[in-house]
């Protein structure tokens, strides 16, 4: 009669849907008499608005509407889309309004919006809305930011957004004590992330009941629900919004856009429904880039490698305007520098600098991605320099067991510490040495065979994961003889949420799972949400629903043993039947129908609380943190630059594991979009600030045919002690280690040091040009 | 990503589609397998006034050999369709070799050769390899026929000889084959950033040697280095009459590095491509020498 879903590898309930092409996604949403919306973007990155005339378009086929900052500004003014997570002071000064007013700051900023009967027709109108701008020069790098001979925003007078120096413990006296100091200068590429649907929205406006209804928010549709109330100056009631399907998010999916504002409010004002699809051309120019960092890092240490301490000053490219993540990119790419290793003093300076490209967004592992590049190019620099074998370098610095859980401080400008909850750091990255073979493998570092170098590289990390909100909350509902609802407040970007929720909620409540629907994605099911980022969904709502399962549970066994005339110690419920203990007959006493039914409004046996739900919020303001390991072999062309993954290994501690196959799912695919970013994929601006990566032709990313197999090993040595399933945050940590672990292979490869990414064959080329001339 | 408005035909004779190229001359695009032309029209980036479909005409997908030992391919044949035929395989073997670049299957199952020769884009592999094969395309239009040469018909980026009003129906490549009574020798090879791209730096090396191993014939073809294919004559030179050895191939790698002046873009620069060229010039000379040695797929 136990239970054994959770930890079970159970296959996706979504898959069916999906794989049958039976998905619902927010394209499909389609509305008598809905108008189609076009954005009109600036082709400028840096220039001042003369004028827009949009006469021509209003004239044009099929237009029903053309809306420019003007019809905005008694909306809004003096409200631009504000931060969702961290705001700090003085941040607040550079945050976007949904149209540009007097300036344009990025190309691809939104300028007017073009309402049409078709997409088509709103396109051809883009071009009857003539906008006259006045060039400004732009500003393309962090360096020309900090020059400030073009302000992006003059009022203010910098464009410096924001900075956050401080340290912990005594960085001078562990520089003054060093036998070995190392500086370097590293540099992590602009990418981001390409869900496979783009975004998109459909808004309708009910203006006899004065109710809207939002059709594709996703992520943080509670927040979003809120900040468009406000925009709009109505009340958050009377807006709906519901999350269809939806094709991954990845961190960029999902936040308050412009168009986010845009597309309800010219519902409202057109008086029918407006549909807009972003397309692929208008999501590279448009929705959050990320990972755009100059680091420069210094390291400190004794002649047998003991890390003594680290000092950085980071540089992150903020874009055009502070976004909803506000300065948080840059900001956890300093909280983390130094990873799971012991590094008592450590110094940062982080400026949050403004240029004239995208606003600078999360993408999974946002800061960590970077920090591990550099943390882990300068342990591998160290240990050459040093002549210690990098793995034996990490295994003497990397935090041991015994001293979880680990206060790392205040690296953060909030008023908390940062603790590492548990974990064994040494003993995963041992696995993934295992996996690899590296005892083997390291001999084949640097040695050249049929035509190519060979080499190996290792990188640890730690995340945090499982805040952001502090709770989660969720409903549990029996609805009829065997049928349970659960009800979330976090939505869903893909991940496989239904399947798991449903595990937990079986074991949690004790009935089969066919029994268990998960619903989520209407802001009606749930007055809270918290969203769906930070790895959160599993450790935040999973606790939720664990909880409110739970607690039905209990209910179900109060109410039975009233009706049984038992005490409730006496009977337990399993696989949907109420049993009695003792004596036990095997036989059970009531089905989940009957309980209902003793519920019920009309039952004497209800115990004063009609039916059968519960509802539970998990609290919880401390992070848990997975950890793990990569470990790659690779070959490298050193004729043409072309890498060759041949073996890739990952050992991951996330703590209790819902779903095995699920959980790997997840690890692959994010070591596989790592991958992808690590060599291929690059947001290339020129020096005019003109973004060239325009389409897929030359934003490469990786095919089936680019990534390698990659080994796996799930360990569940440390579970989270801060919530009752023991689960840690799993959706971001495959990306992780991928730039570091493969960078340091391509320099043990070649004998270079890699210090910017991505990979590219050019890159690898000029490495060896330049080792050559030295 | 919508396409401007266009009229859109579908012809279903040759005649009738070369009437009406002619009747719309300039204003008309011709619609293959549509990988290229699609996305242009979508993005915007061609606004032709009018799209002639040119997919249910019946008699313009073909490969049949030709007396001479040559084949002759139909404009719309598909690319996969060359990637199969054993009568490319066999009488050309470097053509089928090089197919599978590509691209992926599912663009070659619907890309034409004809719209990848037409669309003339300088990283293709089809041009490269007709200009390799020195082979003749054959333009057909309402009032006239012609046949061209590819140094004659590929003017520079995206550009060819073709006019307004003429469609490409035909494309004749000669035998390259390793059969007992031909002695050519081929290479083929490109470097991509990923599997399926267009090349960063294509090439394609077409050798004979006499039974000593002394080169007599010799054609060196290099892709996305310049505006179109372009061939490197003194690398050529350079293995005419000689015996074809490691210290003659480092010479030919560097003499293809020193006449390329390719450009730069996001993905390679100038100077990694000059560097490259050389590089895979003289692999696919190796892969030639190779092959004719021992195994054909090697
Ligand atoms: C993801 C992707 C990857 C690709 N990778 C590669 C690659 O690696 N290498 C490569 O070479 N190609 C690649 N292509 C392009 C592909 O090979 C195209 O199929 C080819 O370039 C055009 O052929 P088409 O039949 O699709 O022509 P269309 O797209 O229909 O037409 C292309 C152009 O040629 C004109 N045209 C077509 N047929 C004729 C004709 N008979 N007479 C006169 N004009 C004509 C059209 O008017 C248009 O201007 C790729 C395409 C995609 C989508």
């Amino acid at each position: 009669m136990a239970q054994t879903y959770i930890g079970a590898p159970i296959r996706r309930e979504e898959d069916r849907r999906f794989l049958t092409g039976q998905g619902q996604f927010v394209d499909d949403v389609k509305l008598p008499n809905m108008l189609h919306a076009a954005i009109l973007r600036s082709p400028h990155p840096h220039a001042r608005i003369l004028s827009i005339d949009a006469t021509a378009a209003l004239e044009m086929d099929g237009v029903a509407g053309v809306i420019t900052f003007q019809d905005i500004k008694d909306t809004v003014v003096p409200r631009p889309i504000p931060i969702r997570m961290r705001t700090y002071v003085g941040i607040e000064r550079f945050l976007q309004y949904p149209l540009a007013e007097d300036k344009v700051r990025y190309v691809g900023e939104p300028v007017a919006l073009v309402v049409a009967e078709t997409r088509y027709l709103a396109e051809d109108a883009l071009d009857g809305v003539e906008v006259s701008y006045d060039p400004l020069p732009p500003v393309v790098n962090v360096w020309q930011s900090m020059q400030e001979d073009s302000l992006l925003f003059e009022e203010h007078g910098t464009n410096l957004a924001y900075e956050f120096a401080s340290s912990i413990g005594d960085v001078d006296q562990a520089f003054r004590e060093a036998d070995y100091t190392h500086k370097e200068e590293f540099r992590c590429h602009r990418h981001t992330a390409n869900p496979l649907e783009t975004r998109g929205l459909v808004a309708s406006y009910a203006s006899g009941r004065q109710e809207l209804t939002v059709w594709g928010e996703t992520k943080v549709p509670h927040f979003n629900r809120g900040v468009l109330a406000s925009l709009l100056q109505m009340p958050e009631h009377r807006i709906h919004f519901i999350e269809p399907d939806v094709g991954g998010g990845f961190g960029v999916r999902g936040e308050f856009y412009p168009e986010n504002f845009l597309v309800p409010f010219a519902a409202i004002k057109l008086g029918r429904p407006v549909k807009w699809i972003e397309d692929r051309l208008e999501h590279l120019i448009s929705a959050n880039h990320s990972r755009e960092h100059v680091c420069e890092l210094e390291v400190a240490a004794k002649k047998d490698g003991t890390i003594l301490g680290m000092r950085t000053k980071i540089y992150g490219a903020l874009g055009g305007y502070v976004r909803t993540h506000g300065a948080s990119v840059p900001v956890s790419t300093a909280a983390m520098l130094t990873g799971p290793y012991l590094i008592p003093n450590y110094e940062w300076d982080v400026k949050c600098l403004l240029t004239n490209k995208v606003g600078m967004g999360t993408f999974s592992a946002p800061g960590r991605y970077e920090s591990c590049f550099f943390r882990e190019r300068m342990l591998d620099m160290m240990a050459e320099d040093l002549k210690i074998d990098p793995t034996q370098l990490r295994l003497k610095n990397l935090i041991p067991p015994t001293a979880m859980p680990y206060e790392l401080g205040r690296t953060r400008p909030e008023d908390y510490s940062l603790t590492y909850d548990s974990g064994d750091y040494p003993a995963v990255l041992k696995k993934a040495l295992e996996v690899i073979d590296y005892e083997n493998l390291k001999l084949t570092g640097g040695q050249y065979k049929d035509g190519r170098f060979h080499g190996v590289g290792v990188a640890s990390f730690v995340k945090s994961t499982g805040t952001g909100t502090p709770y989660e909350g969720a409903r549990v509902v029996v609805t009829g003889p065997d049928q349970v609802a659960v009800y979330l407040g976090i939505s869903t970007l893909g991940q496989g949420h239904e399947t798991v929720m449903a595990q937990i909620c079986a074991d949690g409540l004790g009935v089969p799972m066919e029994y268990v629907a998960v619903y989520h994605g209407d802001t009606d099911l749930m007055p809270f949400g918290g969203g769906t980022f930070a790895s959160r969904g599993t450790t935040l709502a999973g606790n939720a629903v664990y909880g409110a399962a739970q607690r039905l549970r209990e209910k179900i066994l109060r109410i039975s043993a009233g009706y049984l005339d038992v005490d409730p110690n006496d009977v337990e419920f399993a696989q949907g039947h109420v049993y009695r203990k003792t004596p036990s007959s095997g036989e059970p006493e009531l089905d989940l129908n009957q309980v209902l039914e003793l519920a019920g409004p009309a039952s004497k046996y209800n115990q004063g609380e009609m039916g059968l739900e519960s509802t539970h919020y998990f609290h919880s303001s401390q992070e848990c943190y997975p950890c793990g390991a990569h470990a790659v072999h690779l070959a490298v062309d050193p004729e043409t630059g072309q890498i060759e993954i041949l073996k890739y290994a990952i050992a991951e501690d996330v703590g209790h594991v819902i779903n095995p196959l699920l959980l790997t799912g997840q690890v692959v695919g994010a070591a596989a979009q790592g991958v992808g970013a690590t060599i291929l994929e690059e947001l290339v601006y020129d020096d005019e600030g003109q973004p060239l990566a325009g389409s897929f032709m030359d934003y490469l990313l990786p095919t089936s045919l680019d990534i390698p197999a990659f080994d796996v090993a799930i360990l569940d040595l440390a579970p989270s002690p801060i919530n009752p399933l023991g689960v840690k945050g799993a959706g971001e940590i495959g990306i992780v280690a991928t730039g570091a672990a493969l960078s340091n292979a391509v320099s043990n490869a070649l004998g270079v040091q890699v210090t910017e990414l991505p990979l590219s064959p050019n890159k690898i080329k000029e490495l060896l040009g330049r080792k050559t001339q030295a | 990503m919508k396409p401007a408005k266009f009229e859109y035909f579908a012809p279903t004779s040759l005649a009738e589609a070369l009437e009406l190229l002619h009747e719309h001359g300039d204003d008309a695009k011709v619609l293959a397998g549509g990988q290229s032309l699609m996305p242009m029209i979508n993005m915007r980036l061609a606004r032709p006034k009018v799209v002639a479909d040119i997919n249910r005409i019946p008699d313009l997908d073909y490969i049949s050999p030709t007396p001479d030992g040559g084949l002759a391919i139909g404009a719309l044949t598909r690319q996969r369709s060359v990637e199969k035929s054993t009568d490319v395989k066999a009488r050309i073997p470097v053509l089928a070799a090089a197919m599978p670049s590509i691209g992926h299957f599912q663009i070659r199952n619907r890309g034409t050769v004809g719209g990848s020769i037409s669309h003339a884009d300088p990283s293709a592999e089809l041009p490269a390899l007709c200009f390799a094969l020195d082979g003749e395309f054959v333009l057909s239009s309402a009032s006239n026929q012609r046949v061209l040469k590819p140094v004659d018909f590929f003017i520079s980026h995206l550009t060819t000889a073709l006019e307004p009003g003429e469609l490409l129906t035909e494309i004749r490549l000669p035998a390259r084959a390793l059969a007992p009574s031909e002695e050519w020798r081929w290479g083929f090879q490109e470097v991509c950033r990923r599997q399926g791209d267009f090349a960063m730096v294509g090439a394609v090396s077409l050798l004979k040697l006499d039974g000593g191993g002394i080169c007599q014939s010799a054609c060196i073809t290099m892709f996305g280095v310049a505006g179109t294919p372009v061939r490197i004559r003194r690398a050529e030179e350079a293995l005419l009459g000689s015996r074809v050895n490691g210290s003659v191939l480092q010479d030919v790698s560097r003499i293809v590095s020193e006449e390329l002046d390719p450009d730069s873009d996001i993905h390679a620069s100038s100077a990694y491509r000059k560097e490259i060229g050389g590089v895979i010039a003289r692999r696919t000379l190796e892969a030639a020498i190779d092959r004719r040695n021992g195994d054909e797929t090697a």
